[in-house]
């Protein structure tokens, strides 16, 4: 597997027609582009779940996310499973990409200081493909941290965090791209149908589905920071560019978090942990914070609303995305749940999906995404910065057209 | 001749044009007496200090001020600032005096920083059609918000005032100013929903009825505070320190602490009213620390306490200090600021600009995880929206605004506001004078004045995409610089033109 990476930088193109010159783009794998400090770009983004719980091809996605062709330009694509691992539930599963050896021993090493690596495996990946050198190698590890004295390292989350940072923060050609429990996530820097044929998705079922494709203004091609980002549990599909980027990372960092993607989407991995996680917010509440409520509207609300917005707004007010943006969430803590929104202008297109006879429920850039998959489900878009969620299990939790906070407080 | 105090050479001089009426309007309104009427024409004697008082009110527009060309030999090191310098100082032996700010053209760090804006891959948004919110919140923050199950405050948010734009009047003391100059400027904030400062002389009891729109200055003469007087305002600001002289006290002499001064800061009729360099009872940190708390206490955490700090050479670290000493909101003032008096040397000569300061507090309080608990302000030397906005993309949430409020008024910024005579009836106690100053007018002036400032700022965040100024504060991505210096480029964390986010 290592050494597949060799060298060639400027190849194939002939290949495949629908390559254009930006296959002459350099690509890199887990380690990060030289000189690089943001990405941008437009992209699509799909996403599907099975409210019941039951287990859905890999292939769908990859249709799903494929049909929209104008919204990649085959410099990165990547998708995220959830319910994937039911053997290994509680264990987290650390994925990486590796550049070469050295990196991987190097990993391999921290992580035995800080827990035990209860199995690890090569994630299968196809030789047969037209995607540009170099492909870094992709290894899983299941894993466990030590219980730990230090208070610092008591809770096993923050230990993973804590450990994720620092090893794509340090190791050179070693790059953690995803670190939550009976989750996976598989990306690269290929158009969204390469990737899905590279990592042979039809052989994984999951309970849902995020995918995220591509189209970056000329920036170099990177494994690592193609979509979806993730971090525990969680994970992100971006389409958007934040005006705010600035403000919103002096979030991030200021709760402890080290930005080493350099992009927006990685900005909105961080705050959805700290302000879920860390600071116990709900899941609706936290997307308020990112996309709150004008004041104007806050007036309307009657007392204790208007006081949690505002607070909220005040509060997190380097947590508010600024500029287009809609979002897939993932999530498989405490059940497996889907977020979808978009901006408070609505500024990038986000369409919902649901079939109630298979309880499938969908969200897409575009519609085209769902009516591939399904002719029959029933269509709505959200309102402006509002969320729709859905839960495994428990069905839709809202569909992002009811007031602000309804709900919210019976939620969890 | 008088022998030993020898002439200081004009700088300028009223020219009467032949379109002149003799209305002798002129001579009443120059209160610096320059000019006089003899053998049947208007005269200009020496003083001018081109305050534009006659050229504004002749009815015939027949007065121009012109600068005096420089007449001494020239030479490339003793300018002819420096040799009247050492004129006036060895005709007074003297600390030579000035007002306003710093007439030495430093340069300007706000001239070589260009915003950017948006285009293709995020969308522009016109403030005529779109919502594009300006409101702003003054005062402490938590950091985080912990919720109950039902959805109420676990643990109290921080306290603090909404106003409807990034920006606050500066402080400006009656004393300082008019009666009508101060009664126009809380006017003035009251209209537009924003702050204004009281200055280190108290609250007048006319002016009790402005105390919500009011941030109050604790300074280290204390005069005027007391507990009725805290609870009423909306906020409280320790004075530390002014940018215009940083490390200096106050002194507003015998002979203007009139009846109205002396009632409003609590000092009998006469005396002069001196603030100590330091706070007699501040020599460290936690000296500091314990006034916050005293303050906080006296007004039952129901408003905000803050700091204001000039900007000097460690500012960075004596901001964090200062948060870590409690401060709700920290104010910065840049050496280039404002102000009615003050020792030339200090306001020519020490401190920093504000641009740097802003930009490395920000900085330093954010990667101490601090930004997110306090509010900060930053004035001294905000000339136009443009310098506002860049301000506020270097770091500030709230920008303190004084000359330009003041010269949107009626002064022309002739630096004689230390003389007591301003013709404008701004900085001067005469009754005659102050009563130049409408105060109807002068609040419309200013409202007026920062309306127009708030709709460009609109503009300029609508074009980079920014829909709330919360998300341009410290969004330094979102400046470039195009100076002369890339080293305070890279101080204040900001890239140069050309320079693009990847
Ligand atoms: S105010 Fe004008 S018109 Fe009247 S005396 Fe003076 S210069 Fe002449
Ligand atoms: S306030 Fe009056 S004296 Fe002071 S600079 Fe302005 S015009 Fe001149």
């Amino acid at each position: 597997m290592v050494g597949k990476s060799e060298a060639s930088k400027h190849c194939i193109g002939e290949l495949c027609g629908e390559i254009t010159d930006f296959s002459r783009l350099p690509s890199y794998g887990a380690a990060r582009p030289p000189g690089l400090s943001s990405i941008m770009g437009g992209c699509g983004i799909a996403g599907c779940m099975d409210l019941n719980g039951g287990k859905i091809r890999g292939d769908k996605i990859a249709r799903m996310l494929s049909i929209m062709s104008e919204r990649e330009n085959g410099l990165g694509s990547g998708y995220v499973a959830y319910g994937l691992f039911p053997d290994h539930k509680d264990e987290y599963c650390l994925q990486f990409f590796f550049d070469n050896e050295e990196s991987m021993f190097a990993v391999e090493e921290c992580l035995k200081k800080r827990g035990e690596i209860t199995r690890d495996e090569c994630v299968y990946t196809t030789n047969h493909t037209d995607i540009p050198l170099p492909h870094p190698m992709v290894w899983r590890y299941f894993f466990v941290p030590k219980s730990s004295s230090n208070p610092k390292y008591k809770d096993p989350d923050q230990c993973i965090v804590d450990l994720v940072m620092n090893i794509n923060f340090s190791i050179h050609g070693a790059f953690c791209i995803s670190s939550g429990k009976d989750m996976a996530v598989f990306k690269g820097n290929g158009f969204s149908y390469q990737i899905a044929d590279y990592y042979d998705l039809s052989r994984y079922k999951a309970q849902m589905w995020c995918s995220h494709s591509r189209f970056p203004t000329n920036t170099p091609g990177w494994w690592a920071g193609a979509h979806p980002i993730s971090l525990l549990d969680w994970s992100v599909c971006h389409n958007g560019e934040i005006t705010s980027y600035g403000v919103n990372r002096k979030f991030v960092e200021m709760n402890g978090y080290k930005c080493t993607l350099l992009t927006d989407s990685e900005v909105i991995t961080y705050t959805w942990d700290i302000l879920v996680r860390k600071h116990g917010l709900p899941l609706q509440v936290a997307a308020f914070a990112m996309a709150p409520m004008y004041y104007r509207d806050m007036e309307l609300m009657n007392d204790h609303n208007r006081q949690l917005a505002q607070q909220l707004r005040i509060t997190y007010k380097e947590a508010f995305l600024n500029g287009p943006f809609s979002i897939l969430v993932g999530r498989s803590r405490p059940e497996i749940t889907m977020l979808a929104m978009a901006d408070r202008k609505k500024l990038r297109p986000l369409i919902i999906g649901h079939n109630e006879d298979d309880g499938m429920i969908y969200a897409a850039s575009e519609e085209c995404a769902i009516r591939i998959a399904d002719n029959d489900a029933y269509t709505w878009v959200t309102n402006p910065g509002n969320p729709m969620i859905a839960r495994v299990g428990e069905g839709i939790i809202r569909y992002g057209t009811e007031r602000p906070f309804e709900g919210a407080f019976n939620e969890q | 001749m008088n022998s030993d105090m020898w002439k200081v050479p004009d700088r300028f001089r009223p020219v009467i044009s032949s379109l002149c009426i003799t209305c002798k309007k002129c001579i009443k309104e120059c209160s610096y007496d320059v000019l006089e009427f003899n053998n049947g024409a208007i005269h200009a004697k020496h003083g001018c200090v081109a305050c534009q008082r006659c050229v504004e009110m002749c009815p015939q527009d027949a007065i121009e001020i012109q600068r005096v060309p420089e007449t001494m030999a020239p030479h490339g090191t003793y300018t002819e600032r420096h040799r009247r310098a050492i004129l006036s100082q060895a005709n007074s032996g003297g600390v030579l005096l000035s007002s306003c700010g710093t007439d030495i053209p430093y340069n300007s760090i706000f001239d070589d920083l260009l915003l950017d804006a948006a285009q293709v891959t995020n969308p522009a948004i016109d403030p005529l059609r779109e919502t594009v919110e300006t409101k702003t919140y003054l005062g402490s923050r938590n950091g985080s918000l912990r919720l109950s199950s039902e959805g109420s405050f676990a643990v109290k948010p921080g306290c603090g005032i909404m106003m409807d734009m990034p920006v606050m009047l500066g402080h400006v003391s009656l004393g300082a100013v008019s009666y009508n100059t101060q009664k126009a400027l809380f006017m003035a904030a009251r209209r537009l929903n924003i702050l204004a400062g009281t200055g280190e002389g108290g609250l007048h009891r006319d002016f009790r009825e402005f105390a919500p729109h009011l941030n109050s200055e604790v300074a280290s003469g204390r005069f005027g505070v007391n507990p009725d007087f805290l609870k009423d305002v909306a906020s409280i600001e320790i004075k530390i320190g002014q940018g215009a002289k940083p490390g200096h006290g106050g002194h507003l002499p015998g002979e203007k602490v009139s009846d109205l001064i002396s009632e409003t800061r609590m000092i009998p009729l006469g005396t002069d009213a001196l603030s100590p360099y330091p706070h007699h009872d501040i020599y460290s940190i936690e000296d500091l620390e314990q006034l916050i708390a005293t303050l906080k206490e006296a007004v039952n955490y129901e408003h905000p306490v803050g700091v204001k700090i000039a900007a000097v050479h460690n500012i960075a670290a004596i901001a964090s200090g200062a948060v870590r000493a409690g401060a709700d909101f920290i104010t910065l003032d840049g050496f280039r600021g404002g102000t009615g008096s003050t020792p030339r040397i200090i306001r020519d000569h020490a401190g920093i600009p504000i641009e740097a300061a802003v930009a490395v507090v920000d900085k330093r309080l954010t990667e101490e995880g601090l930004r997110n608990r306090v509010t900060l302000c930053a004035g001294g030397s905000i000339r136009s929206s443009a310098d506002m906005i860049k301000m506020i993309a270097l770091g500030a949430d709230v920008v303190g605004v004084c000359t330009a409020a003041l010269i949107a008024m009626g002064c022309r910024l002739c630096q004689s506001c230390h003389l007591g005579k301003c013709s404008w009836g701004i900085a001067t106690q005469k009754p005659d004078l102050v009563s130049r100053m409408d105060p109807e007018l002068g609040a419309t002036r200013v409202v007026r004045l920062l309306s127009a400032w708030n709709e460009e700022l609109k503009e300029i965040l609508g074009a980079m995409g920014i829909d709330s100024v919360e998300s341009l504060v410290g969004n330094r991505d979102r400046l470039r610089y195009i100076g002369p210096n890339p080293r305070i480029a890279d101080i204040m964390g900001i890239k140069h033109a050309g320079e693009g986010w990847g």
